[in-house]
C-alpha cells in the first residue's frame, strides 16, 4: 500500500480552484449510467446523496435509522463556522484555516483544511437558501457568536439546534431527490460489508433490519458517511446506534485506518449518575461563552452548597491557567484541566467527577431573560436530566467522549486506499488533526458532501466505465455468505453474558487506559486485555431471537463485535504515538506545567494502518505532514 | 422503586399483539424511562427471552426516534419531553405502567413498540423542501429576514418528526407535523416561490397516507416534545385555502 | 373543477365546508335568539315579528332551503370526517386519555347529533306544528291573534307559552341549548382555526370570544322556557 494524498500543486490558496479545473468531468448524459451507493444520511451523507442526485447520478442511499432525518448530526447544538467576516472582526479564510490547523495541533493536512475554510462560506449561503432558520439580528442579517478555540465571532447558529436545522436542510434536499426518483432510499438497512472486485469498491452487503434479509447492492462507487466510532467507549455523547461497522469492514477489506487514537473528549457534558447510564448528554460548548468554570480551592469545600463558597474560595482554573482564552480554551485543554482538578480531589457532585459551570455573573450582567433566550433549551434539558435549576445553582459538567478525529484515510479527493471507496465527514480522518474545534464538524460534514465530493467523485468515475458488476457476481455471493455465517455464529454462541455488559466492560477499560490521559503501561495492559475480552465475547455472549426478523440484540452484537477489534487498533495507535498532541495526551510527554508536548521531529505524520489479517498485527504507513504556509508552533492558549 | 410494566408485544405487522406483564425492580430515580427498559431487557436476555423491542437513538430528545405511549399519553405527558428524557423520578414505587406503541393506520407496528413512520418521509418528499440545487446560491445576507419571521420559522422547524402528535390525536391526524414544515418554509422569503405548490402537495400526500382529520382538540400540541403550537395548523389552513383558490 | 375537487375531497377542504357552514349556522343561532327574546317584550312584539317573517314569501323559502343545504353540508362533512377519523386508528389504546383535549372538542359529533335530533323535533314542534309532538294535547295551528294594526295572524306568543309549559319539552330544550353551547364553545374557536383565520395574537381572543358567546347563547335561549315554567306569559294570555 502506498499513501498518495494527491495534493494538487501550486500555492495553497489556489490549490482547490486549480484542482477543480484539472479534474475530469463526466458527461451529463453519462451521469445517469453511474450508480453511487451512499451509506449514512447525516450531514455528509445526506448532502452528498442530494448533490450527486442533482448532478444526475443514480443514487442509492442507506441508513440504519427509520428515517434519514434521524442521523446523529441532528444532535449538534452549538453552531457552524464560516469565514464570512460579517462581524468585521478580522476573520478571513486564512484565519479560519489557521485556527483549524492550530486547533488540530498541527496534525491535519494543510491543503484539506484550507479547502474546508474556503468552502465554509458557500455552506452558509447554501443552507440559507434551503431555508435553514439561522439566528438573525433585528436588522434581518445573520447573527454570529464566538466559540471555543477562536478569537473571532464566526459561528452561525440556530438556537441550540444548529445540527438539527442543518441536517433537516440536507434531509429536505435529499427528500426532494427521493421524490423526484433520483435517489432510492433504504432506511432501516445496515451496511455489514464492502465488496471489492479487482481492487475497486463495487458494492455493499446489507441487512434489512425489519426482515433480517441479507442482500447486496452493486454500484460504481461507494460513499461511506457513517460517522465516528466514539461508542467504542460505551458511554459517549453519540447516539445509541452509532457504530463503526461500515468503516471497520472497509478497513478489513483494505482501506487504511488513520489516526484512530485521536479521540475528542468534550468538556461540557452532564456527569454520569450511575451504572444504569446508557449514554452521556452534551451541553453545548456555547455555554462557555457566558458560563464560568470553577471548582472549590479546597477539597473540604467540595461537598458544600456551591452558593455558600465565597468568591475567594473558588478556583476559576481555566481563567487562571489560560488568561487569554479563559473559559473558551479548546476542548482538549478544557477537558484535561477538568480531569486534573478532579484528580486532585476537588471535583464536585455525588461522584466527585464534575466541575461547576456557573452563570450567576452573566445573569447579573445580562439578566436572566437574556440567558434564557440564548440557552433556554439547554437549561431545560439540564433540568430534565438532573432535576436542578441552573439559573439558581451552577451546572455540573464533566468531560465525555464526543467525537473521533481519526477515521478511514482519504486522499485530497476523499477517496480511501480502495479505489472507488469515498469516505466523508466524521468517518474520515482528514481535517481536524488531533483535535477538532467547536462548530467545525458541521462545517466539515457539509463541505465534504455539498462541495467536495460532487467534484472529486466525477474525477474517479470519468476514469472508469459504467460497467456494473451484477450482484450475482461470485464476490458478492462470497461476501454475503461471510456475513450470513457471522450472524449465524453470533446467534449460536448462547453463552451467559449480554452484549451490553461486554460493551460496558470494553468501554470502561478504554476510558481508563486510553481516555483523556494515556501512558505506555496502561496501553500495554489494555492491549493485553482487549483480546481476552474479545474472546470472552465470542465464547460467552448471549443473543436471543432469530436472524430473520427485527432483532435489536443481534444488531447490537454485530456492532460491538467490531468495536472489540477497533479498540485494539485504537490502543495500538496510541501506543505508537510517543508524543502528546491534541486529544491524544500521553502522560510521559508533557511540559513542566502539564501541557501536551508534541514531537514534530518524529511524529509529524498521519499514522495509517493497513489490515494484515486476523492474526497478524496491522501495518503502519506514514503520510508525512508538510506545512508550506503555516509555521508549526507550540499551541498556546495562555 | 419497583414497578409493574404492561407492555405491548407483537411479533410483526401481520401478527396479533397482546400485553405482557414484567416487573422492573430496583429502579433508580435518575434513570430515564428507556434506561429502565434497558435494565428489564438485560434480565430478559440473560433469561434467554427476547427483549422488549423499542426504537431509540440519540437519547437526548432531538432525533425523534423514541416513540412510546405511557399510560395512554405519548412520551408520558411531561411538558416538552421525549420519552428518552423522561426520568423515573416522575413515577412512584409500586405503580403499574402501560407501555404501547404509537397507534395509527399510517404507522403500522413493525415489532413490539416499533412502528413504521415512512408516511412522514413521503409527506416531506412531496413538498417539504425549498427547490434549490447545491451551488449558485446568493450570499446568506443577500435577503434580510426579520428576526420575528426567523424566530417563528425556527419555532416551526424545531419539529423532530417523532409522530407523537399523530399518536395523541383522537383522530390520528398529522396536521401538526405537516403544518410545522409548511409554516417553516412558507414563512421564509426563500420558501415563498413554491408556497402554494408545497402546501397542496403535502396535504394531498398526507390525505393519501390515511391520517385522520383535525378537530382542533389540541392533544397534538399538548404532547409535542418541541411544544409546537396550534397556530401552525391555522397557518397551513390559510395557505392551503389560498393555494386552492389560485388553482393548485 | 379542481377547486371543487379540492374542497370536497381533501381533508382541509372538508374542514372549510364544515367551518363555513358552522359560521352560517352560528349566525342563524344568534339571529334566532335575538328574535325569540322578543317574547319578553310581550305578545304584540313577538307576533308582529313572526308575522313579518311569515309574510316574506318566496324569500322565506329561499332562506329555508339555504339553511337546509347548510345543515346538510355541515352534517355530511361531520359524518365523512368522523368515519375517516375512526378508520385512521384501527387499533385503539387501552386507555383513551386524549391528553390536553377539552371535553367539548372530543364530543363534537355526539353533541352535534343530539342538537340535530332536537332541531328536527323543534321544527315539527313549532314550524310544522305537528299536534302529536307538543305533548299538550292542543293544536298550535288553531292559535290566532289580532295585531294592533288589525292584521289577524298566528299567535306565536301563545304557542311558545303553551309549548314550554310542558316540563319535558322545556327540559329537552334546555338540554339541547346547553349542548349547543358546548358545541359552539369549541366550534367557534375551531372554525376560525379551520379557516386559517388565527395566529398567535388572534387565537386567544377568538377562543375567548367563542366561550363568552356560548354562555350568552345558553343563557339567552334557556331563559325563555325557564321563564315560562316560572309563570311568565300566563298573565298576558288571560
Amino acid at each position: 500500500m502506498k499513501l498518495d494524498a494527491k495534493i494538487p500543486s501550486g500555492p495553497l490558496p489556489q490549490k482547490w480552484d486549480k484542482h477543480k479545473f484539472d479534474i475530469k468531468l463526466v458527461n451529463p448524459a453519462n451521469k445517469r449510467k453511474f450508480d453511487v451507493l451512499v451509506v449514512g444520511t447525516g450531514l455528509a451523507g445526506a448532502s452528498a446523496a442530494a448533490s450527486l442526485a442533482e448532478l444526475g447520478y443514480n443514487v442509492k442511499c442507506f441508513c440504519y435509522q427509520d428515517s434519514p432525518r434521524r442521523a446523529h448530526s441532528i444532535a449538534a447544538q452549538g453552531g457552524i463556522n464560516a469565514a464570512k467576516n460579517y462581524r468585521n472582526d478580522g476573520d478571513s479564510v486564512f484565519r479560519l484555516f489557521y485556527d483549524t490547523i492550530k486547533g488540530g495541533d498541527f496534525r491535519a493536512r494543510e491543503a484539506n483544511v484550507h479547502r474546508l475554510a474556503q468552502v465554509s462560506v458557500n455552506i452558509i449561503d447554501q443552507c440559507v437558501a434551503q431555508g435553514v432558520p439561522f439566528a438573525r439580528e433585528y436588522g434581518g442579517l445573520l447573527d454570529n457568536r464566538s466559540f471555543g478555540g477562536a478569537q473571532v465571532s464566526r459561528t452561525f447558529y440556530a438556537r441550540g439546534q444548529t445540527g438539527q436545522q442543518l441536517l433537516l436542510g440536507a434531509y429536505q434536499a435529499l427528500s426532494r431527490q427521493i421524490g423526484l426518483g433520483m435517489v432510492k432510499m433504504y432506511p432501516r438497512t445496515e451496511m455489514l460489508d464492502l465488496v471489492v472486485i479487482d481492487g475497486q469498491a463495487k458494492g455493499i452487503v446489507v441487512r434489512d433490519l425489519v426482515s433480517g434479509q441479507i442482500s447486496s447492492f452493486a454500484g460504481d462507487a461507494v460513499v461511506l458517511a457513517t460517522g465516528g466510532y466514539g461508542n467504542v467507549f460505551f458511554l459517549s455523547t453519540n447516539a445509541k446506534g452509532c457504530n463503526a461497522t461500515a468503516i471497520w469492514r472497509a478497513y478489513k477489506r483494505g482501506a487504511a485506518f488513520a489516526n484512530p487514537c485521536y479521540t475528542q473528549i468534550h468538556p461540557t457534558c452532564i456527569p454520569v449518575s450511575g451504572d444504569h447510564q446508557s449514554k452521556l448528554t452534551l451541553m453545548s460548548e456555547s455555554l462557555r461563552n457566558d458560563g464560568r468554570v470553577w471548582v472549590p480551592k479546597r477539597k473540604e469545600d467540595c461537598g458544600k452548597e456551591p452558593g455558600s463558597i465565597p468568591e475567594d474560595g473558588r478556583d476559576y482554573y481555566l481563567e487562571r491557567k489560560y488568561p487569554s482564552f479563559g473559559n473558551l480554551a479548546p476542548r482538549d485543554i478544557s477537558s484535561r484541566a477538568a480531569k486534573e482538578v478532579c484528580d486532585e480531589g476537588r471535583g464536585v457532585g455525588p461522584t466527585k467527577l464534575g466541575v461547576y459551570l456557573d452563570f450567576s455573573d452573566s445573569i447579573k450582567r445580562l439578566g436572566e431573560d437574556k440567558i434564557r433566550e440564548r440557552y433556554g433549551n439547554l437549561f431545560e434539558m439540564y433540568e430534565r436530566i438532573t432535576g436542578e435549576n441552573a439559573y439558581q445553582t451552577p451546572m455540573r459538567i464533566f468531560p465525555a467522549v464526543h467525537y473521533t478525529m481519526g477515521g478511514l484515510w482519504v486522499d485530497y479527493n476523499l477517496m480511501s486506499t480502495i479505489p472507488g471507496l469515498f469516505v466523508l465527514g466524521e468517518a474520515n480522518f482528514s481535517d481536524h488533526g488531533a483535535n477538532r474545534l467547536g462548530a467545525s464538524a458541521l462545517m466539515q460534514g457539509l463541505a465534504d458532501g455539498y462541495f467536495v465530493l460532487p467534484y472529486t467523485i466525477g474525477n474517479y468515475l470519468a476514469g472508469t466505465r459504467p460497467v456494473k458488476q451484477p450482484t450475482s457476481h461470485a464476490e458478492f455471493k462470497r461476501v454475503e455468505t461471510e456475513v450470513t455465517e457471522r450472524t449465524k455464529r453470533l446467534l449460536a454462541i448462547q453463552g451467559k453474558r449480554t452484549v451490553l455488559s461486554l460493551h460496558r466492560e470494553l468501554g470502561k477499560l478504554l476510558w481508563d487506559k486510553c481516555g483523556m490521559a494515556r501512558n505506555e503501561a496502561g496501553l500495554k495492559d489494555a492491549l493485553q486485555r482487549i483480546p481476552q475480552l474479545r474472546e470472552e465475547f465470542w465464547k460467552n455472549v448471549i443473543i436471543t431471537g432469530e436472524a430473520g426478523s427485527v432483532n435489536q440484540a443481534l444488531e447490537y452484537a454485530g456492532r460491538v463485535g467490531d468495536f472489540m477489534e477497533l479498540a485494539e487498533l485504537l490502543c495500538t495507535d496510541a501506543l505508537m504515538r510517543r508524543e502528546s498532541c491534541g486529544g491524544h495526551f500521553r502522560t510521559e510527554f508533557q511540559t513542566e506545567d502539564g501541557e501536551a508536548k508534541r514531537d514534530d521531529e518524529n511524529f509529524s505524520f498521519v499514522g495509517a494502518w493497513e489490515y494484515q489479517g486476523a492474526d497478524k498485527p496491522p501495518l503502519l504507513h506514514k503520510e508525512p505532514l508538510v506545512y508550506e504556509e503555516v509555521h508549526m508552533s507550540t499551541r498556546s492558549y495562555k | 422503586m419497583n414497578l409493574t410494566l404492561k407492555v405491548w408485544r407483537q411479533k410483526d405487522a401481520n401478527s396479533p399483539g397482546r400485553f405482557e406483564t414484567y416487573e422492573a425492580r430496583d429502579v433508580i430515580a435518575d434513570m430515564s424511562f428507556l434506561e429502565m427498559l434497558d435494565v428489564v431487557n438485560e434480565e430478559l436476555i440473560a433469561a434467554g427471552k427476547e427483549p422488549i423491542m423499542f426504537d431509540s437513538d440519540c437519547r437526548e430528545g432531538i432525533c425523534g426516534t423514541c416513540s412510546l405511549v405511557i399510560n395512554g399519553i405519548p412520551h408520558g405527558g411531561h411538558r416538552g419531553t421525549t420519552v428518552c428524557q423522561l426520568h423515573m423520578r416522575h413515577f412512584q414505587d409500586g405503580q403499574t405502567i402501560t407501555v404501547e406503541p404509537w397507534r395509527a393506520r399510517p404507522f403500522p407496528v413493525i415489532r413490539d413498540l416499533i412502528v413504521d413512520r415512512k408516511a412522514f418521509d413521503r409527506i416531506i418528499q412531496a413538498g417539504g423542501f425549498i427547490s434549490v440545487n447545491t451551488g449558485g446560491t446568493p450570499d446568506g445576507n443577500a435577503i434580510p429576514v426579520s428576526k420575528q419571521i426567523s424566530d417563528k420559522a425556527m419555532d416551526a422547524a424545531a419539529c423532530i418528526g417523532c409522530g407523537a402528535c399523530v399518536a395523541a390525536c383522537k383522530n390520528a391526524s398529522a396536521m401538526l407535523f405537516v403544518s410545522a414544515k409548511v409554516t417553516h418554509l412558507n414563512l421564509l422569503p426563500q420558501g415563498k416561490a413554491e408556497k402554494d405548490r408545497r402546501v397542496a402537495r403535502m396535504v394531498s400526500t398526507m390525505d393519501e397516507a390515511g391520517f385522520g382529520n383535525c378537530t382542533v382538540t389540541g392533544s397534538c400540541a399538548a404532547v409535542c416534545p418541541k411544544e409546537i403550537p396550534l397556530d401552525m395548523i391555522a397557518k397551513m389552513n390559510r395557505d392551503y385555502a389560498l393555494a386552492i383558490f389560485k388553482g393548485e | 373543477m379542481k377547486l371543487l375537487y379540492r374542497l370536497f375531497r381533501s381533508s382541509l377542504g372538508r374542514k372549510y365546508i364544515m367551518g363555513v357552514t358552522g359560521l352560517c349556522l352560528f349566525a342563524f343561532v344568534v339571529g334566532h335568539m335575538v328574535g325569540n327574546l322578543q317574547v319578553f317584550l310581550g305578545p304584540e312584539a313577538i307576533n308582529r315579528y313572526a308575522h313579518f317573517l311569515q309574510s316574506t314569501g318566496e324569500l322565506l323559502w329561499l332562506v329555508r332551503l339555504a339553511m337546509l343545504s347548510i345543515v346538510g353540508l355541515h352534517i355530511w362533512s361531520a359524518v365523512v370526517l368522523t368515519l375517516e377519523n375512526r378508520a385512521a386508528r384501527p387499533v385503539r389504546y387501552t386507555q383513551d386519555v386524549f391528553y390536553g383535549a377539552s371535553y367539548a372538542s372530543r364530543t363534537m359529533i355526539g353533541s352535534g347529533f343530539v342538537i340535530a335530533a332536537f332541531v328536527l323535533f323543534h321544527l315539527l314542534h313549532y314550524t310544522v306544528q305537528v299536534k302529536g309532538v307538543n305533548l299538550t294535547g292542543q293544536d298550535f295551528t288553531t292559535f290566532e291573534t289580532t295585531l294592533k294594526n288589525g292584521t289577524v295572524t298566528h299567535d306565536v306568543f301563545k304557542m311558545m307559552v303553551v309549548g314550554f309549559s310542558n316540563v319535558w319539552v322545556s327540559l329537552f330544550y334546555v338540554v339541547a341549548v346547553s349542548l349547543l353551547s358546548l358545541h359552539l364553545g369549541h366550534g367557534i374557536g375551531a372554525l376560525f382555526q379551520s379557516l386559517g383565520l388565527k395566529n398567535d395574537v388572534w387565537t386567544p381572543r377568538l377562543d375567548r370570544f367563542g366561550k363568552v358567546i356560548a354562555w350568552v347563547l345558553v343563557i339567552g335561549y334557556a331563559s325563555i322556557p325557564i321563564a315560562i315554567l316560572l309563570g311568565y306569559g300566563k298573565e298576558a294570555l288571560k
